[in-house]
């Protein structure tokens, strides 16, 4: 196993966030998920590996291929449960940031 | 817009930890969590009191819109080093009696300058429990402060379609 991935991380890279919205809709192979893209294949592995050590996606042998899918219990998890606390702190600290410049700006 | 603030929160742990980088020097950083002034203004509450310093104590008081008292915080500060880090006990105080629901957490910030005009504040909040910890995280979702178009949500809308 390896290190636990942050989530927020793995969804704040636009590949990984199109991979996502890509097998949303059906299960895929890297293959049919890498011609989507115009990055290299080993760059599409990655993404997926990070995808699936943070558990948004699962793989699924089917014959000789391997499928991927969304894990929509982990979407719906993250989202109801963390996102909201994460954007609760990020507008406070927002908000700190633009005071804080606005004082160093005019002190 | 990209996300700065960061939560990292592992299943069946009483703590997570909240990372953010500021395009500030850690000495304004800093001031904003010790000045009463500034910190009412950020986090959108009533500052009653703020002692800024080892064995002082805070207490906050947040309302709504029409000016009803929605919940008091308090705690103590353990720890208070000017531009280096904050030790503190929170506690929400509602105004029902389910004073166990929540609990003490105790809370260690530490800000860190990066370069002369940025910094990064990170912050472990340990919980009692892990029952605890999910409890609060679920807070700002109860309270409906879920923000619109956030990117997340904005799949899972995608998703459930």
């Amino acid at each position: 196993m390896n290190l636990r991935r942050d989530v927020f991380q793995a969804i704040a890279d636009p590949t990984r966030r199109a991979i996502l919205l890509l097998v949303a809709s059906q299960a895929m192979t890297a293959g049919a998920i890498a011609a989507n893209f115009d990055t290299a294949r080993p760059t599409v592995s990655k993404h997926l590996q990070i995808l699936t050590e943070c558990d948004l996606l699962a793989q699924q042998q089917t014959g000789r291929e391997i499928y991927y899918h969304l894990n929509p219990q982990k979407m719906k998890e993250i989202a109801d449960f963390i996102e909201p606390f994460r954007q609760m702190w990020d507008d406070r600290f927002n908000k700190l940031e633009v005071l804080m410049k606005a004082q160093q700006s005019n002190p | 817009m990209e996300t700065k603030t960061k939560v990292h929160a592992e299943a069946g742990k009483q703590d997570l930890t909240i990372t953010r980088e500021f395009a500030l020097p850690v000495e304004l950083l800093f001031k904003a969590h010790a000045d009463p002034d500034i910190v009412a203004q950020w986090m959108g509450t009533k500052v009653l009191k703020l002692e800024s310093k080892k064995y002082g104590s805070y207490q906050f008081e947040t309302t709504d819109a029409q000016g009803n008292v929605v919940f008091r915080s308090s705690g103590v500060f353990h720890e208070f080093v000017p531009n280096q880090k904050i030790t503190r006990t929170f506690e929400m105080e509602l105004a029902t009696a389910q004073t166990d629901l929540f609990g003490v957490q105790l809370e260690f910030l530490d800000f860190k300058k990066l370069t002369d005009n940025t910094s990064r504040l990170t912050m472990q909040i340990v919980y009692r429990s892990v029952a605890h910890r999910d409890q609060m995280l679920k807070m700002p979702f109860a309270q409906g402060l879920n923000r619109a178009h956030n990117r997340l949500q904005d799949i899972v809308i995608q998703l459930t379609r």
